[in-house]
């Protein structure tokens, strides 16, 4: 019994230094943290964590000012990647911070007096028009940021959410009852 | 670790042998019983623009048109992407969103074509093929809108793109291994010499030696009809061989592999390893394309399960299923219909929905012949699903991933070289829906990977705004600057030609000035000791 | 909403449970034939203990009961605990194994198909540390003690403790052919007349070789209709051979020879019954070569060096830890690719 006990406890003392020698092997030495953590973020650039963009709340968290759950275009998957990735908890959203459906902008072009107010507001150059030209927005490059709905003074710029197109539509978790033959 | 193992078979070839599949029973008696019929033109066809893997195709008619059979209706958009076409003559009525034959159950665009029953074509150009050159021929096929009708719909031309590979063999798909689905067998029965001949055009465009064409050995009649027109076209080095009968033995990894003893990864083009396999509708097409001028505009349809008369139907693309189901006359009851065959297909949203290229197969079912699933248990890890497994997968620790939702693990247990050909959940003695779990994984990863291409792409532009900005700055800055200096260099060249008489002028308006100063200076001062008092 | 595949083999969990349970059956006839029918008390009291154990745990974690119920695996944990203790356990040590499998090894893991460990084996394990006594008194075969307990006398010990007046328990019973077997050597008697003892038959113990048969047979049946794949009992049962083989041929007179070691203790029992246990073994084959090659090394070690008259419950139980690694290191070659993955 207790040979075989010693055999065993050798044989995973031998994998589990094997194992950890191929982590330390293996490990690869990328970019700096700030770098990593703004892989992560989802580039909406939106603000709404309080820093004028991802890559300042990306400084901020590895710098351990920022909390990770400050992020809602990242959603709860963004959070989770941001705590496995600096092997801190999980944190839930906090209340004043809460994910919305992915939308995007879109200018009503009979309303608009070409102000370029909004050129100025988008942080990825999404919305194309020159001044005293109606304007319109890229779709595929509007983040979704709602920063250029504010400026805008006749208010002709709503968000709308994208909805489940077949180009967008994803197959479903299986859900099914256990059900109880009783 | 697989040794080549010659399967018995009346064959001269030795046949290699692939990992696991099942037997399901076949239930495929039922619609072989009647030829190919036409079914008749319906009231109204619904032509989907997006019928291909790829990218949705342009619609290029108007609303009120009068198109005319074989008429181009929607232009390939993308490298991705086929021609759609006008499947008969009539008025083009809308086109608008409609629901598809898709597991979403969402719509997607649709030209409505109501027929004016003329069936009056538009002109077409027979070719011969041997007169032009492989990419011009892929050209013609994307123009004529021809997809794989094996069940993927994946534009044929691209197919045939090589880069400097040697093409060996050329696998012709006949196996049609799924259960009830009997579309293949018909054809290959009736038309043959069709199959042969766009067989000799494939393997001409793909420069490939031989064509290997597989049946599996529960087709005989197809079997022997193949090998009397490849005997009477006098065709070299074109064998028609029989395959063991097991699922999913059609699927073209598979039946590559049993063919040639290559194996295709995924991710891996065939062609690289020298081999290209087409299903033998989509070489009739190509046969139908070049040989008549006729693009993809219908294609044989298999209506089975709960009907009264199953039998198979040569269909036009847009015709709506309930039309099919109509011929086929559908038990009472008939409570969903299936598109593709039990084991990979998928429930129509509704009967409604229009045929399309990639539709092989419409099964009507009913309580009785697909019954609900037991409950589902907990995975035992009896490994019956790995047994049976064709691309040597680990079925329940893939599950348990994508279970966990531990995508990365799932990828790196190769969750992309599952073919989803459900062998797995036919096998699992706890009915877990293992395949759907795949399918979610699959699609969560592909979404994952598509949000970070639109996140980089984001970071990009923001940077590179950030930078605009920072060089705008900079510049204005600069001009400020320059022209300040402009300004100063202006002045000094006006006060150049002056008069003896303007500079005394000067001189003495200068003088006064300083006089002035000097006065205020002083009376600052005053004024100062008098605040300071 | 439903999911293709649309069709599905009819078979099930329960099926399969139940095969195994079926498997059983020639060992149990044999033993019954040999030591009588106190068995099917432990058995009876074992599968009502596990069923009962079952349906409170599933109704504590709030699962449903009878689909679980009805899957037969807790009856197959409590078969197989009860054919590993002695059929004269007094009750409460039956009930108290079965449920310590359950509820513990099965339940608190996460139920059926989490459960790292071999419940019976768990259950066995526990028994044999905190009852060590109690789990040598074996019933003999017929006609090899002096006294026989009647069935009736069977059921007053099991359930009341009381033996017939003038009989003690070591009259009654003896420890099993290994035990019997390491006692003997430890007093230097050498091998060929210990053999010779009556508990002795033909190639292992009078009796219980012929139950091992039996489980051999149920095994075969379980091979034939796929139930079970080749590999664990081969590699299990090979590596049991050559171990012996090689120190008995090195030293006859102090070792015992393949065929005993074969038919000997729980060998085929485990060979066939416990080491197959899918949930607790590994999905690949390479793996489970290994895992049963493993198991035969430590029972074999256990057996002839240890201190405990069986190898296989803690042989199976060590090898258990090792089931994760294993499977991770021997993932099968993936279609088109090249080498183990990953
Ligand atoms: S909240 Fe907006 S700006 Fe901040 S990290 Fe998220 S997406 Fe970027
Ligand atoms: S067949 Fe089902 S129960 Fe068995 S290992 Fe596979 S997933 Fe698990
Ligand atoms: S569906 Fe995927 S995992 Fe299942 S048997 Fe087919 S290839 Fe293997």
């Amino acid at each position: 019994m207790l040979s075989a006990l010693l055999v065993m406890s050798a044989i995973a003392a031998v994998l589990g230094a094997v194992l950890g020698f191929a982590a330390i092997k293996f490990h690869t030495e990328g970019n700096p943290l700030v770098d990593k953590i703004d892989d992560v973020l989802p580039q909406t650039q939106c603000g709404q964590c309080s820093y004028p963009g991802c890559k300042p709340y990306a400084t901020a968290i590895a710098a351990g000012e920022a909390d990770i759950n400050r992020c809602p275009p990242g959603g709860e998957e963004g959070i989770r990647k941001l705590a496995e990735l600096l092997g801190v908890e999980f944190k839930p959203f906090g209340e004043d911070a809460v994910p919305k459906a992915k939308s995007l902008a879109v200018i009503d072009e009979s309303t608009c007096i070409g102000c370029t107010l909004c050129i100025q507001a988008c942080p990825v150059d999404a919305i194309a028009g020159a001044a005293k030209q109606m304007h319109t927005v890229i779709a595929s490059e509007c983040t979704g940021c709602e920063l250029c709905v504010a400026p805008c003074p006749v208010d002709c710029i709503s968000m709308q959410v994208i909805g489940e197109k077949i180009a967008n539509w994803k197959w479903k978790y299986p859900v099914y009852a256990m059900t109880a033959t009783t | 670790m697989r040794p080549a193992v010659p399967v018995g078979n009346d064959n001269m070839r030795k046949l290699y042998h692939f990992h696991g599949g099942i037997h399901p029973p076949s239930n495929k008696t039922q619609s072989t019983r009647a030829t190919i019929a036409r079914a008749p033109l319906p009231a109204k066809l619904v032509i989907p623009l997006h019928q291909h893997a790829g990218e949705t195709a342009k619609p290029v008619a108007r609303v009120g048109e009068r198109v005319l059979k074989g008429q181009l209706i929607g232009m390939p958009d993308g490298i991705v992407s086929s021609a759609v076409h006008a499947s008969t003559s009539g008025t083009i009525t809308a086109i608008d969103m409609q629901l598809i034959a898709h597991p979403s159950g969402l719509p997607n665009l649709c030209a409505t074509l109501v027929p004016d029953g003329k069936e009056e074509w538009a002109p077409r150009k027979t070719i011969d093929y041997r007169d032009h050159s492989p990419a011009g021929l892929q050209h013609l096929l994307r123009m004529a809108g021809v997809v794989g009708l094996g069940g993927a719909a994946f534009p044929s031309d691209l197919k045939l793109s090589l880069d400097k590979h040697k093409i060996t063999t050329l696998v012709l798909n006949g196996a049609e291994c799924e259960p009830y689905i009997t579309c293949d067998d018909m054809l290959m029965r009736e038309r043959a010499a069709e199959i042969v001949q766009g067989a000799e055009m494939l393997r001409f465009m793909l420069d490939a030696e031989e064509v290997l064409i597989g049946i599996e050995d529960n087709k005989p009649e197809a079997i022997a009809s193949m090998r009397a027109a490849v005997a009477a076209g006098g065709h070299q080095r074109m064998e028609v061989i029989a395959v063991p009968t097991v699922y999913p033995g059609g699927g073209a990894k598979q039946l590559i592999r049993v063919l040639t003893g290559i194996e295709v990864a995924a991710g891996v083009r065939s062609t690289d390893m020298g081999v290209q396999c087409f299903n033998v509708a989509t070489a009739y097409t190509i046969h139908r394309a070049f040989a008549h001028g006729e693009p993809l505009l219908s294609r044989i349809v298999t209506i089975t399960g709960n009907v009264l008369h199953p039998r198979n139907y040569e269909v036009l693309i847009g015709t709506p299923i309930a039309e099919l189901v109509a011929l086929g006359v559908a038990l009472p009851d008939t409570d969903s219909y299936i598109m593709g065959g039990p084991m990979m297909g998928f429930p129509l949203p509704s009967v409604q929905v229009p045929l399309v290229k990639a539709t092989n197969c419409i099964i009507a079912s009913s309580k009785k012949i697909f019954p609900p699933s037991p409950p589902v248990m907990p995975c035992i890890r009896c490994t019956r699903c790995a047994d049976v497994c064709p691309a040597d997968l680990q079925p329940q620790d893939l599950f348990w991933f994508a279970q966990s939702r531990e995508f990365g693990r799932a990828q790196a247990f190769n969750l992309f070289d599952c073919i989803e050909c459900g062998a797995c959940s036919y096998v699992c003695p706890s009915h877990i829906p293992l395949v759907q779990y795949y399918r979610f994984a699959k699609s969560e990863i592909h979404a994952r990977e598509h949000d970070k291409q639109l996140a980089d792409k984001a970071r990009i532009r923001h940077d590179y705004r950030e930078q605009r900005i920072e060089r705008e700055k900079q510049e204005k800055a600069d001009k400020l600057a320059a022209r300040e200096k402009a300004a100063q260099a202006a002045r000094l060249a006006d006060a150049q030609p002056l008069t003896a008489q303007q500079q005394a002028e000067q001189a003495g308006i200068e003088t006064s000035r300083a006089h002035i100063r000097e006065l205020a200076q002083s009376a600052v001062e005053h004024a100062d000791e008098g605040t300071t008092k | 909403m439903f999911f293709s595949p649309l069709i599905s083999k009819s078979d099930s969990v329960s099926a399969i449970m139940l095969k195994v349970l079926l498997a059983l059956l020639p060992g149990i006839v044999l033993y019954v034939w040999y030591f009588g029918p106190a068995i099917l008390v432990s058995i009876t009291l074992a599968s009502l203990t596990a069923l009962g154990t079952e349906a409170l745990m599933l109704k504590l974690r709030d699962r449903p009961i009878m689909p679980f119920l009805k899957d037969n695996s807790a009856l197959l944990t409590a078969w197989l605990l009860a054919l590993s203790i002695p059929p004269l356990a007094p009750w409460w040590m039956v009930v108290v194994g079965t449920a310590f499998a359950i509820a513990i090894a099965k339940h608190l893991y996460g139920g059926l198909g989490n459960n790292m460990f071999n419940p019976a084996m768990v259950g066995y394990a526990v028994l044999i540390i905190s009852f060590p006594a109690q789990m040598t008194h074996w019933i003999a075969p017929h006609g090899m003690v002096i006294s026989e307990l009647t069935f009736p006398q069977q059921l007053d010990f099991i359930f009341h403790d009381v033996l017939p007046n003038s009989d003690t328990l070591d009259a009654l019973t003896m420890a099993t052919p290994l035990d019997t077997l390491k006692t003997h050597l430890h007093l230097d008697q050498p091998m060929r007349q210990i053999l010779d003892m009556p508990i002795y038959g033909r190639f292992a113990g009078h009796g219980s070789e012929m139950v091992a048969l039996g489980f051999l047979l149920g095994g075969l049946y379980l091979l034939a209709s796929r139930i079970i794949s080749w590999h664990i009992p081969a590699a299990f049962l090979g590596t049991l051979f050559v171990l012996a083989g090689i120190f008995h041929l090195a030293d006859p007179a102090h070792y015992a020879g393949p065929l005993f070691h074969w038919f000997a203790g729980a060998s085929m029992l485990g060979a066939f019954f416990i080491l197959t246990d899918p949930v607790s073994s590994p999905t690949t084959n390479k793996g489970r070569l290994i895992y049963a090659a493993g198991a035969g090394l430590l029972t074999y070690l256990i057996r002839v060096f240890g201190g405990f008259p069986d190898g296989v419950a803690f042989a199976t139980l060590l090898m258990n830890i090792c089931v994760p690694l294993i499977v991770l290191y021997t993932q099968p070659k993936v279609f088109g690719k090249k080498g183990s993955q990953p």
